[in-house]
């Protein structure tokens, strides 16, 4: 994982890690804080809950004033989130209130899912439960999170439906009744969502197996194929939609899962009116592989390579969600010179994604050049940055936890300041071609809008927020990874439509740039990884080779990896399509106790039917462009 | 090919045999271009992208082309079985046969024309209404929804474009005073080349050319990305290899059109005029391609408000002042 090819002249041994750095910090004490070896429960140091000392939870205090009888009861996590376990039965009333009534009110679901409890060796402090559901809420007026779960029972677990509260809850609860069978009163159409209609079983639960050799041989007979298609045969009755037989002016039109417009396996179902857009409904599922799954079985190093595929497109801006909430489980301080080179290469990254996102929108709307221009730049920004920085170029698994795989490279500074260079004057041009263009501006202006309640209130962030009008952007708003150093601009849209997004879009490129120079000019000396018997793989110097001690932690570190203390966190960043989050709880292992990926695509595909509705279908697709999803990164 | 034949033979002729030779020399040029636009649009395509396009099979990749051609008759000749199998079959040669029909009347060189009809204009627009047919067969045989909206958007909106395509054209006629296409580049001879005059009617042809053709930023009945391939989405191999052969033949006729109409056909100072013809067409043939390569495509409605709100009160209009000149200049 870590034999990236080195520029260096030195020698070293691939999966070694053995830079010198002088002046580093010393890790004595951090070094014999502890042994990690096998998972075992244990007495965790005080450090094991990271920023534990959570800020007085004003919310929680408000909760216990208007809601005296539920008895709340608070769990303090690692990412110091205002976290709260209430009873089943008066969760919806409490949530109402909180997206509603309060002062203030937690606008957005930013997170919705469950946890399968049955398992779980360390939950002291919490009540019983079999399974667990939590609810991510965010206000933006506060600008605060808060946590709330709740406990269920084994047989017959059920909540009830929020989409009432916050339209972008339907989908969460369809996700979380295919992963948990975890029912949902009050939900209008609680099916499958991410496995297919037949598929047996609740898969995130425990007891689901986990490879497709715990299976038999597969074997898929024509009878069988011929019922699953079936199966997907779309059914408005199962809708609450007219047959388009009972009205012959209506007509069903089937697009995906394999067409061009979805980028990717999305199945959209439209009811159409001539060319008018009545009826949408969104079908995923198409590219699930299990991500969340497959984190239960991996080390927590060894699962940062499935975090690149995501959003496929982002790169190592999915490591960092990731790394940091390992971090914040560990209590690891990074460098800032790691910092800073996360920094870096996320900004490119960004623009890397921006640019597909860029060339393909103009595709969609029937433009055939842009595209290889934009993939050009792609194609150079690849070549002339990412891979000699990384040695990889979609996927580069780069990120490590406690800092990055390796140092940058001789020469870095003038790649990356020649690209700077290199993409201003090409984007300029793109602004003419495609921009500027009246014919694209006929097809973008005015189309699809949508409000900042509502963006809101269905759960958009990123630039799809942003274009609505909001000018919110994680970098600023809650800096990590030094944010806060630079100085750059969060473009805004006003009204929200294709166009307002695809601006947004296309600004951003050249704030990202902005941060870039500014990275190379702040760019400290110092390790690139922190020094921290947890940072994976640790670093060999100065201990490593001198004392047994650490030499059994490094040992351990790469072969079986680190064992994080158990403890909860999630830290969001703001990726190149919105907001990202890896909620991971961690039960005292050498892997995630579960991991539960929040992608900004997942909503934003989810609003669709709201954005398209009254539009002609050239506009879905114009809307589908706009809105820069990838579907590896909404069915994960 | 044989109605193009049977039609040639119905007109009496005195030399049969320099009828013939004319005949198979036009088949045979119009053809060839058709083929060798396939080379030539993807390679000019590729210069405009930044890339190479094909350029591995023969010289410069020329014989791309009959590597493409080759493939696509190897191809499986797939009929679904879904689609009404007589309709299917026809509808990619009637636009085929209705573009090489209209090539019948356009003059090549002076006296260079298979037939020299006194109505060849309004023959031409006849065969274009005739071309519609094939897309909106195309499309209903199919059997298929993206099959079928493409052929309705095809017929609205090459029903909407042909009436101010002819309208565009009356200018033309009014100035020369023939519906004869040599008559009209005579006339041309003896004044000036009618883009000058016919400036809006020419810009309005050119519009309405794209959008017979079916070219971006017209091509909302193909429209890729929404439609999958409009009314060809279900045809494969050689039906399919038609539809493409048609659309170059298209092409290359409403080139050939504009030139004969706007820009004095064959005339031209040294060189003899088939070459002029040849040289000009070839103009117009590559702006269609650079056009591809720069344009996105219009929406359904933008197209047809463009054709009824701009495009027909233009025409119009040309229409109006043209009249009022030559009563002038006749009065």
């Amino acid at each position: 994982m870590d034999d990236v090819p080195r520029k260096q002249s030195e020698q070293v041994q691939p999966g070694e890690e053995s830079r010198q750095h002088e002046g580093a910090p010393q890790p004595g004490d951090a070094r014999s804080e502890r042994d990690p070896g096998a998972p075992q429960p244990c007495q965790w140091p005080a450090w094991a809950a990271g920023g534990g000392e959570a800020p007085p939870p004003a919310v929680l205090e408000e909760l216990r004033e208007r809601f005296p009888d539920v008895p709340f009861v608070t769990q303090t996590t690692a990412d110091g989130i205002p976290t709260a376990w209430m009873p089943a039965e008066r969760s919806a009333e409490v949530l109402a209130y909180l997206g509603r009534e309060a002062d203030q009110p937690f606008a957005m679901l930013y997170d919705l899912g469950g946890v399968d409890e049955r398992e779980r060796l360390h939950r002291e402090g919490m009540p019983a439960a079999a399974f667990s559901v939590f609810y991510h809420l965010v206000s933006y007026l506060r600008n605060a999170d808060l946590r709330l779960k709740v406990a269920l029972p084994e047989d017959d677990p059920q909540v009830d439906s929020v989409a009432g509260v916050w339209p972008a809850a339907d989908w969460y609860e369809r996700e979380l009744w295919d992963m948990f069978g975890v029912g949902v009163a009050g939900h209008t159409h609680l099916h499958r969502l991410l496995m297919p209609p037949w598929w047996d079983g609740h898969p995130l639960r425990k007891e689901h197996p986990s490879r497709g050799t715990e299976y038999g041989p597969f074997d898929l007979p024509d009878e069988l194929a011929d019922e699953m298609q079936e199966q997907l045969r779309f059914k408005p009755e199962e809708w609450g939609l007219p047959r388009a037989e009972d009205d012959p002016t209506l007509m069903y039109l089937n697009i995906g899962p394999q067409h061009g417009a979805t980028h990717g396996p999305f199945r959209v179902i439209v009811g159409l009116r001539d060319e008018e857009i009545v009826h949408l409904i969104p079908d995923i599922g198409f590219h699930h592989r299990g991500s969340e799954k497959m984190a239960e079985r991996q080390s927590w190093h060894t699962y940062i390579p499935y975090t690149d595929r995501v959003d496929y497109l982002g790169g190592v801006t999915n490591n960092l969600p990731y790394v940091l909430t390992v971090e914040k489980l560990c209590g690891i301080e990074v460098p800032d010179r790691a910092q800073l080179i996360r920094v870096l290469l996320c900004e490119f990254y960004r623009i890397a994604s921006h640019l597909v996102f860029y060339g393909t929108y103009a595709q969609d709307i029937g433009a055939l050049s842009p595209v290889f221009y934009m993939f050009e730049d792609r194609e150079i920004l690849f070549d002339d940055v990412i891979e000699p920085i990384t040695g990889g170029r979609m996927h580069p698994n780069w990120f490590r936890i406690g800092g990055v795989a390796q140092d940058l490279p001789e020469g870095w500074k003038q790649r990356v300041l020649d690209y700077c260079d290199y993409l201003p004057p090409r984007l300029d041009e793109y602004d003419k071609l495609v921009m500027d263009n009246r014919i694209v501006k006929a097809r973008m202006v005015g189309v699809a809008p949508i409000s900042v309640d509502d963006a809101v209130a269905w759960g958009l962030t990123g630039p799809m927020l942003r274009a609505a009008g909001l000018p919110w952007d994680w970098r600023k708003q809650r800096p990590y990874s030094h944010y806060d150093w630079f100085d750059f601009d969060v473009p805004v849209g006003t009204t929200g439509d294709c166009y307002d997004r695809a601006a947004v879009h296309v600004e951003e490129m050249r704030q990202s740039l902005r941060i870039i120079r500014q990275v190379v000019d702040a760019m400290p000396d110092g390790p690139y990884k922190a020094y921290h018997p947890l940072a994976t793989p640790p670093m060999k110097e100065p201990h490593t080779m001198h004392d047994i001690e650490s030499l059994i932690t490094h040992f351990l570190g790469v072969t079986w990896g680190p064992v994080v203390p158990p403890g909860e966190a999630s830290i969001y960043t703001e990726g190149t399509k919105g907001q990202y989050s890896y909620y991971a709880i961690s039960d005292g292992g050498n892997a995630p106790y579960r991991v539960k990926i929040r992608t900004a695509s997942f909503p934003h595909l989810q609003v669709l039917p709201l954005l398209c509705t009254g539009y002609e279908i050239a506009d879905l697709v114009t809307v589908l462009g706009s809105i820069d999803f990838v579907m590896a990164d909404v069915d994960r | 090919m044989s109605a193009l034949l049977s039609a040639g033979a119905l007109v009496a002729v005195t030399a049969w045999y320099w009828q013939l030779l004319t005949v198979l020399l036009v088949l045979i040029a119009v053809l060839t271009i058709a083929a060798g636009l396939i080379w030539y649009e993807r390679r000019l395509l590729s210069l405009v992208q930044d890339r190479y396009g094909p350029n591995r099979v023969g010289p410069l990749g020329l014989l791309q082309v009959l590597a493409d051609t080759f493939k696509i008759l190897f191809k499986e000749d797939w009929t679904p079985p879904f689609s009404d199998r007589r309709v299917f079959v026809v509808a990619p040669s009637l636009v085929l046969v209705t573009a090489l029909l209209s090539f019948m009347v356009v003059p090549v060189a002076e006296g260079w024309v298979v037939i020299d009809l006194n109505v060849g204009l309004l023959f031409i627009l006849a065969m274009s209404s005739l071309a519609v047919y094939s897309v909106v067969l195309a499309g209903w045989s199919s059997h298929s929804k993206y099959s079928l909206i493409g052929g309705l958007r095809a017929a609205a909106q090459m029903v909407s474009y042909e009436v101010f395509m002819g309208l565009s054209l009356i200018g033309v006629v009014t100035l020369a005073g023939s519906f004869n296409l040599s008559d009209i580049v005579a006339a041309q001879q003896r004044s000036i080349y009618y883009v000058f005059p016919q400036f809006i009617g020419f810009v309005v042809f050119l519009v309405a050319g794209f959008a017979e053709t079916r070219r971006i930023p017209f091509d909302l009945v193909e429209a890729e990305s929404e439609l999958v391939a409009g009314y060809h989405t279900e045809y494969s191999g050689m039906k399919f290899g038609l539809f493409m052969v048609g659309e170059y033949v298209a092409i290359t006729l409403v080139s050939a059109l504009i030139v004969t109409l706007f820009f004095g056909g064959w005339l031209g100072p040294w060189l003899p005029g088939v070459v002029w013809f040849l040289i000009k067409t070839l103009l117009f043939i590559t702006l269609f391609i650079i056009v591809r390569g720069t344009f996105p495509r219009l929406r359904y409605d933008q197209l047809m408000a463009l054709g009824w709100k701009a495009m027909l009160p233009l025409s119009l209009l040309n229409l109006l002042i043209t009249g009022a000149i030559v009563v002038a200049g006749a009065g």
